[in-house]
This record gives structure tokens, C-alpha cells and sequence, in this order.
């Protein structure tokens, strides 16, 4: 009886042991690329050029490389374009959606799943394959080259936030409209003064995911906001380093650090509705 | 008169109509739904709509089109590079197989009580949260010869010089970007994962330990059949994915080396060549070879949802938000 206890506390152990060496191993490997960047863009250079990449920096309070990174990319300027289109973006998503979702959830009208299936059909064109022909139309209308432009593109359909919106739209009772309209409101009333202050939950969760995904959206900005001295935003103003200076990784890597800063501050800000939103969103998007 | 007195009393009724409820309805209705159907429209249908109309023509972005019929379509199948580029989603296809199977294994072990779990789970998660050109010049830097890779790998012996160039290596560099996709996305499917493992009844957990069940029963019996559904949908939907996989080369190699998969030839062609008849082809080839994938899904999912009716209830715990949600999910970009 002692005996067989003790095998399987010994198994249990090594159970233990194996699983916590694989995520150490893991989570490793998962951060020493950004680790390796983090030591690279402390040094000067003239221990970037001496030292193994691996050897740690001198001084860990060597900000030169971000100061000078900031500058050649111009970074001030790209967080402000950044910001403004992260600003319009969200704002213009969340309405579009939570409007949309809330005519196809409160109202029976002929056409309803006709618009639902559009969507969802929409959601089997991955977007890169029509890029070819978006850009043809965005010429068109005049829209390469413009932040507005860009705006209005990565507003496009997003077919993630509007069954987020959706799916909340559900769970919030009829008879909350009902008892507005009997108060004389209207149904635009309903809307904004009713439900959308209760759809903020969705709204948090659909606008965190939406922001860290057009923060991070770099293939569209660099065809469509060709002019990178105007119009640049953080995930393209690190092309700069691509040229000439393509292999000054101290100065790159710093670049590189500045860019993921804001994503890990709202991540470790957001940790919770980011994984609620991953396991309800990207599910269905 | 008789004219005029109609029309007051029509302007008037039209006045009151859309005051009424009803009318207030139909107003709201249009009002809201103009804008997302005009975006909807302008940047999924007509773009559609142009490339299949386009893939008939020898055309650039402006100027003269010739229409050249099914010209286009036979290059897309008789190029070398486009066909190569179909084998390559082949090592991405085996790389989403792996990532499913990690995300699998750490999805398991973290939904459980271990320590630090939420620094794990973060850590696994946070790359997929790094912007393109960031994971682009990260990877570049990691793998240049002599330096990260190179380091920690001299670190537990092995000799640099016989180490291989790892993005320029042609026997290899494909496998390495695989990697790095499984680097930045696996995290994903963890989340997800985790998500769909928490709606699992957790009394049956108690009455396997109770039958001295280890953690291999553990997965194998409860857990696998609970979240099989969303396990299979994501396999199909990452094989959508691999077919048109395109970060990682398009940031980190660039397409060079024999990297350059379909994705990426196809956005050189439309966009440097300016060949827009037939980037526009092989945009439509690859559509209905995502259909067809598509095809396949709804009907393993029919299967899978019919067998599920078959199991005993206690075994499948349908929780709204996430199992059941799978059954219904629709076929996603994933990557």
C-alpha cells in the first residue's frame, strides 16, 4: 500500500517536472526573440559592433538608440496618424456595427437573412485576394494616399465585431426597448440612449480587438499610404530601417521595442476581455 | 380641387406615417443599415465582382485592356512559380497541424492549476499581438548568421560554422518561416482552446480522479471529446489559412529564397508587374480552392453535430459560449 503511494507520488512528480521544464522551455522561446532585441537596443554602437548579440549592454540606461530610432522614423508623427486612425476606426466601427446589429436583431423585416448571409458569405473572401481589385476602386474614388482614405477601409466590414454585437444584442431583453417606446421614445432613442450605454461590454471587448489589429495592420498602410513622409503610421514607419540601414540592428531593434510598447501596455492592461474576446470572436470571424 | 385635396390629405398621412411607430421603423432600418451595406459592397461584393471580370483581361491598373479569355487561368496552372507556390502551402498546411497540436497541449496544461499559469499563458500569447514589419525585422535579426540563434545554439555545443544560413538556406528556410508563423499564432489557438476546455463539466474531472484516471485519460476521454468540434474547425480553417499564408514570407524574406508563396506572388504580380488580369486569375483560382475547403468543413461539421446527437449529454457540456458557438462558427481567415 506505502509502496504504491510513493510510485505514484514519484510518477506525479515527474509528471510535474516535465510540464513545468516544457513551458519554461516554452515561454522561452516565445519571448527570446524580443529579448534579444531588448539587449541589442541598449547598446552603442560601437559594442553592437564588438560584442555578441547575446552579450548584455553595458548600460542599461543607453537610451541613444531610441532617441535616434524616434527620430529617423519619424515616430512622433507616426503615433499621431497612429492615433487618429485608431480614434476614427474604432469610433466608426463600433457605431456601424452596433447599428447594423441592432436593426438585424430588433427588426423582422423581409431581407434580414439576406444581410446576415451577405456577411457571412463576405467572411469566405479573404480580404488579401481582393486587394488587387480594392486598390483599382481606391484609386477611383480617390482614396489612395489619404488617411480618410485608409479610415474608411479598415472600417470596412468586420464581420468579428458585428457578431460580437450580435450575439450581446441577445441577451438584452425586448422588453427594455418595449417600456422606452411606451415612454415616448423613439426607436433611434431606443438606441442610443437605451442600449448602446448597455452594450459597453461589447464594446470594450470588440474595440480592444479591432485596436490591437489595426494598430498592428501594416500590409494595407504601406499600399495605400504610400506617401511615408505624410502619412505614415507605427507599423510602417519602421520601413525606413529597411534601406541603407538595414543592418544597424541596434538602432532597429529599438524601433522595433517602441512599436510593441503600446500593445503590451494595453495587454497587460486588458489581459482578461482580450482572451474573453478571442474565445468568442475569432471562433466565429 | 377634388386633386389637391388628395394630395394635402396623402402629404399629410405621409407626415403622420412617419411619425408612427412603423414608419419610425422603416426610417431607422434604412438609416442604419445604409453605411455598413455601402462598405460592404464597395469592399468585399464589387471588388469580387471586378476580379473575376478582370481575370479575363491583359490589363495594368490603367490604360488598354485586352480581352484574352482563359488566357490567364492557363498561366496561373502552366507558371512555375504559381504552381510552386501551391507545394509551399503544403509546409504550412503540416505547420498548422503542428500548431493545432501545441495549442492542444498547452491549452490542457494551463487550463489546469499550475503556477505562474497566467504568466505562461501571456507569454505564449503576447507575439501575435506584434505588428508585421516588427515580427519581420525580429525574425531577421534572430536568424542572421552569427547572431541569436547561432549564439544560444553554440551555447549547448553546436559549432557555428557548420550551422546553416537559416532564411537564405533553401532546403530549410521554408520550415523556419513555418515556424515563426507557429511562433506568433499558436497563442491564438491556445486562447481558444483554453475557452472551449472551461466549459467542460468539471464534476467529471472528480469522478475520473475518483476512478484513478491520470491526466492522459484525463485528455483523452473528457476533455478531446468535449472541444473535438472547435479542434476539427480550426484544423479545416488553418488549412484554409496555409493556402493563403503570406506574413511571414512577405515580412521576413520577402519572397526571396524560394520563399514566395502564392499570396506573395500574387501581390508582386498586381502590384509591382502591374500584370492586375492575372494577379486577378490566380485570386480567383485560390477562392475556389478555399471553397471547396469550405465545402468540406460545413458538411465534417454536419457529421460531427449529428454524431454529437448521439452522444450521451453529460459528456458534451454545451456552453453557449463556446462549443456550441463553434458548431455554428463560420469559416474564418484564420492567419
Amino acid at each position: 500500500m506505502l509502496n504504491q503511494n510513493t510510485t505514484i507520488k514519484v510518477k506525479r512528480l515527474v509528471v510535474n517536472i516535465a510540464k513545468y521544464a516544457l513551458l519554461i522551455f516554452s515561454a522561452f522561446v516565445a519571448l527570446v526573440p524580443i529579448v534579444s532585441c531588448v539587449i541589442t537596443a541598449f547598446k552603442t554602437d560601437e559594442e553592437y559592433a564588438n560584442t555578441n548579440v547575446m552579450t548584455l549592454p553595458e548600460s542599461w540606461l543607453n537610451f541613444d538608440n531610441f532617441i535616434t530610432a524616434w527620430q529617423k522614423a519619424d515616430m512622433g508623427h507616426a503615433f499621431l496618424n497612429s492615433f487618429i486612425v485608431l480614434i476614427c476606426v474604432l469610433a466608426g466601427s463600433v457605431l456601424i456595427s452596433s447599428m447594423l446589429a441592432y436593426v438585424l436583431n430588433r427588426f423582422k423585416f423581409h431581407g434580414n437573412a439576406l444581410i446576415r448571409n451577405l456577411f457571412t458569405i463576405a467572411t469566405l473572401i479573404p480580404g488579401i485576394a481582393t486587394q488587387v481589385t480594392v486598390y483599382q476602386i481606391m484609386t477611383a474614388l480617390n482614396l489612395v494616399n489619404s488617411l480618410p482614405g485608409y479610415i474608411i477601409l479598415m472600417m470596412g466590414t468586420d464581420v468579428i465585431t458585428i457578431y460580437i454585437f450580435l450575439q450581446f444584442f441577445e441577451n438584452l431583453p425586448v422588453s427594455l426597448d418595449e417600456s422606452a417606446i411606451l415612454d415616448g421614445c423613439s426607436y433611434f432613442g431606443v438606441f442610443f440612449k437605451i442600449l448602446l450605454p448597455l452594450l459597453k461590454p461589447a464594446i470594450v471587448t470588440s474595440a480592444i480587438l479591432k485596436g490591437v489589429g489595426t494598430y498592428n495592420e501594416y500590409y494595407m498602410a504601406n499600399l495605400y499610404l504610400q506617401d511615408k513622409t505624410k502619412y505614415q503610421v507605427v507599423s510602417t514607419s519602421l520601413y525606413v530601417f529597411s534601406g541603407p540601414m538595414g543592418s544597424q540592428y541596434n538602432y532597429i531593434c529599438a524601433g522595433v521595442i517602441i512599436t510593441i510598447i503600446p500593445a503590451l501596455i494595453i495587454f497587460l492592461l486588458c489581459q482578461d476581455q482580450i482572451y474573453s474576446g478571442m474565445a468568442a470572436g475569432a471562433v466565429k470571424g | 380641387m377634388s386633386n389637391s385635396t388628395t394630395s394635402v390629405k396623402r402629404r399629410k398621412s405621409f407626415g403622420q406615417w412617419l411619425k408612427s411607430m412603423r414608419g419610425q421603423q422603416i426610417v431607422c432600418t434604412v438609416t442604419f443599415l445604409i453605411l455598413p451595406l455601402l462598405l460592404l459592397f464597395t469592399f468585399t461584393y464589387l471588388p469580387f465582382v471586378k476580379m473575376v471580370q478582370f481575370s479575363f483581361f491583359d490589363m495594368r491598373y490603367i490604360g488598354r485592356r485586352v480581352f484574352v479569355g482563359l488566357e490567364n487561368y492557363i498561366d496561373v496552372f502552366t507558371r512555375d512559380d504559381c504552381f510552386q507556390a501551391l507545394l509551399l502551402s503544403l509546409y504550412y498546411m503540416a505547420g498548422s497541424v503542428v500548431q493545432m497540436a501545441l495549442a492542444l497541449l498547452f491549452a490542457t496544461i494551463l487550463s489546469f492549476k499550475v503556477k505562474g499559469g497566467k504568466f505562461f499563458r501571456g507569454a505564449l500569447y503576447f507575439p501575435c499581438l506584434i505588428c508585421g514589419i516588427s515580427v519581420g525585422f525580429i525574425f531577421k535579426f534572430f536568424f542572421t548568421h552569427g547572431f541569436v540563434l547561432d549564439t544560444l545554439l553554440s551555447w549547448v555545443g553546436f559549432n557555428i560554422d557548420t550551422l546553416p544560413y537559416w532564411l537564405r538556406d533553401e532546403s530549410i528556410n521554408n520550415i523556419v518561416l513555418v515556424g515563426c508563423s507557429i511562433w506568433k499564432y499558436v497563442g491564438q489557438n491556445i486562447v481558444m482552446f483554453i475557452g472551449a476546455i472551461a466549459s467542460v463539466d468539471s464534476t467529471l474531472y472528480e469522478a475520473a480522479d475518483i476512478d484513478g484516471a491520470n491526466a492522459w485519460h484525463r485528455f483523452k476521454d473528457i476533455i478531446l471529446p468535449s472541444i473535438r468540434t472547435i479542434v476539427v474547425l480550426n484544423l479545416i480553417i488553418s488549412v484554409s489559412g496555409a493556402l493563403s499564408a503570406f506574413e511571414m514570407p512577405y515580412v521576413v524574406t520577402g519572397g526571396g529564397f524560394g520563399t514566395s508563396t502564392y499570396f506573395v506572388i500574387m501581390d508582386k504580380l498586381a502590384h509591382t508587374d502591374q500584370k492586375v488580369g492575372l494577379a486577378s486569375a490566380m485570386a480567383v483560382v485560390l477562392l475556389v480552392l478555399i471553397m471547396i475547403v469550405t465545402y468540406i468543413q460545413k458538411g465534417v461539421e454536419r457529421w460531427l453535430n449529428k454524431r454529437d446527437e448521439r452522444t450521451p449529454k453529460a459528456l458534451v457540456s454545451t456552453d453557449p459560449n463556446t462549443a456550441a458557438q463553434a458548431a455554428s462558427a463560420s469559416p474564418a481567415k484564420a492567419n
